[in-house]
């Protein structure tokens, strides 16, 4: 056993980069919301592929290891403690046996991601072990978290010489690449789909100059937004197809909603734009109240603030090498 | 019918890429549902499928389009929109093997009306029609299962009596019992499990429509043939009470 729940927070479940591959069955990807985070987190961690991690939201759990590991902690600044110290963020932390990480005030964010190097010991369903809540299918037995759970790692700490590898680890100095930071901007870039022009002069001014509020019952399925009503010049019906992470869709009532990382496979409600992936983080980080925006930009450029992402990733995972082998060398 | 850009040789349905986003292309072959069109994506998925394009994680058909997913990566060649663009233009140019037409087909009970089907009299007062007129034109054999979607296992099927051609409901219900059978746009699906919807609920057949122990987990597939059969509420109960324990999705 290497981590006890001893309390859940608000929404605690483990999600990797998705369950990719069968959506032809109607099978949702899950995953994170916040993939820059997610990924950054596991790098952190010493990790050089995709793991589950732990994702946050809003209040978070009270952690107890029972073993020595390493973790990193990103995403949504959610005051987080270990021992009742405040813990440093976006960086890889070395935790004791009997270390407790606890969780304050949101500070910024909605969602906090947590890796442990080696990654927690869960089992892949449809070759992903993200969480999908509504089906109850992966992740820890298909929920989130709950008090009492003992959690497994797959990789455990020697308890020799953990001093001299915080040490070593707390040296290195992590740098950022640019296109890693967490972007902060009233207006998330978007693509138009080809249904834009489909809809009115004033909906479609609205979309790119107006601000949105985000409704309460905004989830991980779906950010329903609450603004100028967007409207068809003529209505009309959709077939269903294949639907996004990021696409925004517009039902007959004209309030639109962003589908995130829980969406359907398909849908059928007209599409009037898609979030740029770049700034689906940015979004993820937001929750029920906040206002947001929207800036049209042309797919060639979304494509390149993508692969900058991308690049920029592959970056990070070799300059956290030494992070990497410092780990390694003090493996259980 | 959109313009076919590129142009295809005359024998191929003309067909129209489009970005959906960033991370995903979508092949148009149309906007009218009809079976060859239906039949024509599933060949289309098969060989995008076949040809392992990288970077490509899902293909995914729908009535009338093939959407392929897929992570763009600076390292590849080719795997950004416009790249993947040109080899998928190639692909189908160069012709595509038709898949089996040989389909199954699959007989679904359904309990029709009643608490089962709480948008049986609202269809027929729509149409027109009385529930059992409803009744027997949802139950004429033929309608193909065109995708799966919305939910594991959910399938979209078509094509019904054009008298079928109704809206979906303007504010979708926030829970749709699981097995619930409904229509729309011609179509009908299935809902595997408890959830929203916006679909006119005729009634609910017993059997599951997604089951993790199975192999495939999805009980219809792409290209089956659906026979809806009308039952009774005991019948609904005894066959229910066949239907595996095992996990629902």
């Amino acid at each position: 056993m290497s981590m006890i729940v001893i309390k859940p927070g608000m929404l605690s479940s483990f999600q990797d980069l998705g369950r990719v591959g069968y959506q032809q069955l109607g099978v949702p990807v899950t995953g994170v919301m916040d993939q820059r985070a997610h990924q950054l987190a596991n790098l952190l961690a010493g990790n050089n592929n995709d793991q589950a991690s732990l994702e946050i939201t809003l209040t978070g759990p009270t952690l107890e290891f029972t073993q020595p590991c390493c973790i990193a902690l990103t995403g949504a600044d959610l005051s987080p403690t270990l021992n009742g110290q405040p813990l440093a963020m976006n960086r890889p932390i070395i935790i004791r046996a009997h270390d407790t990480l606890a969780f304050g005030a949101r500070r910024s964010g909605t969602r906090a991601y947590l890796a442990v190097h080696g990654g927690y010991k869960l089992t892949q369903v449809l070759g992903s072990c993200s969480t999908h809540m509504r089906s109850g299918m992966g992740g820890w037995q298909g929920r989130a978290l709950k008090r009492g759970d003992k959690i497994e790692f797959n990789h455990t700490l020697k308890e020799a010489n953990l001093e001299d590898l915080a040490l070593e680890l707390w040296s290195i100095k992590i740098y950022l690449p640019a296109a890693l930071a967490q972007n902060v901007r009233s207006r998330a870039r978007i693509i138009t789909s080809e249904q834009f022009h489909d809809f009115t002069s004033e909906s479609q001014h609205a979309l790119a100059n107006e601000t949105f509020r985000i409704s309460p019952d905004s989830e991980r399925m779906g950010y329903r937004l609450q603004g100028p009503e967007l409207k068809l010049s003529k209505p009309r019906q959709m077939l269903s197809e294949a639907a996004t992470f990021g696409t925004i869709q517009v039902p007959a009532g004209g309030q639109p909603i962003i589908l995130m990382a829980d969406r359907q496979t398909t849908g059928g409600y007209p599409k009037i734009a898609y979030v740029a992936s770049v700034d689906l983080p940015m979004l993820a980080q937001m929750g029920p109240g906040d206002s947001v925006g929207f800036e049209i930009i042309t797919l060639e450029h979304a494509q390149r603030l993508d692969a900058q992402r991308t690049k920029a990733f592959a970056t990070l995972l070799k300059m956290l090498a030494p992070v990497r082998s410092h780990i390694l060398n003090h493996h259980d | 019918m959109s313009p076919a850009q590129p142009k295809a040789p005359p024998s191929l349905p003309a067909f129209k890429i489009r970005a959906q986003g960033d991370r995903c292309l979508s092949i148009d072959f149309g906007d009218e549902i009809d079976v060859q069109t239906g039949l024509f994506c599933l060949s289309v998925t098969q060989a995008i499928r076949l040809a392992k394009f990288p970077g490509i994680t899902d293909v995914v058909p729908s009535y009338t389009s093939v959407a392929l997913h897929y992570q763009p990566d600076p390292q590849i060649e080719d795997s950004d929109f416009h790249g993947l663009s040109k080899k998928i233009t190639a692909l189908i140019q160069a012709g595509i093997p038709s898949v089996s037409t040989d389909t199954r087909e699959v007989e679904i009970p359904v309990c029709y009306g009643g608490e089962h089907g709480p948008d049986l009299a609202y269809v027929a007062e729509t149409t027109g029609l009385t529930e059992e007129q409803v009744i027997a034109i949802h139950t004429k054999p033929g309608p193909m299962v065109f995708m799966l979607g919305f939910a594991p296992g959910a399938p979209y099927i078509g094509v019904h009596d054009p008298v079928f051609a109704l809206a979906r409901r303007d504010i979708p219900r926030t829970a749709v019992p699981q097995g619930s059978v409904a229509i729309a746009n011609r179509q009908s699906t299935i809902y595997p499990n408890r959830l929203p919807g916006g679909w006119h609920v005729l009634g609910a057949t017993p059997l599951k429509m997604f089951d993790m122990d199975c192999t495939p987990p999805t009980l219809l597939m792409p290209g089956d043939r659906v026979k809806f059969v009308p039952i009774s509420q005991e019948e609904f109960d005894r066959i229910a009470a066949t239907q595996s324990q095992g996990t629902t999705a």
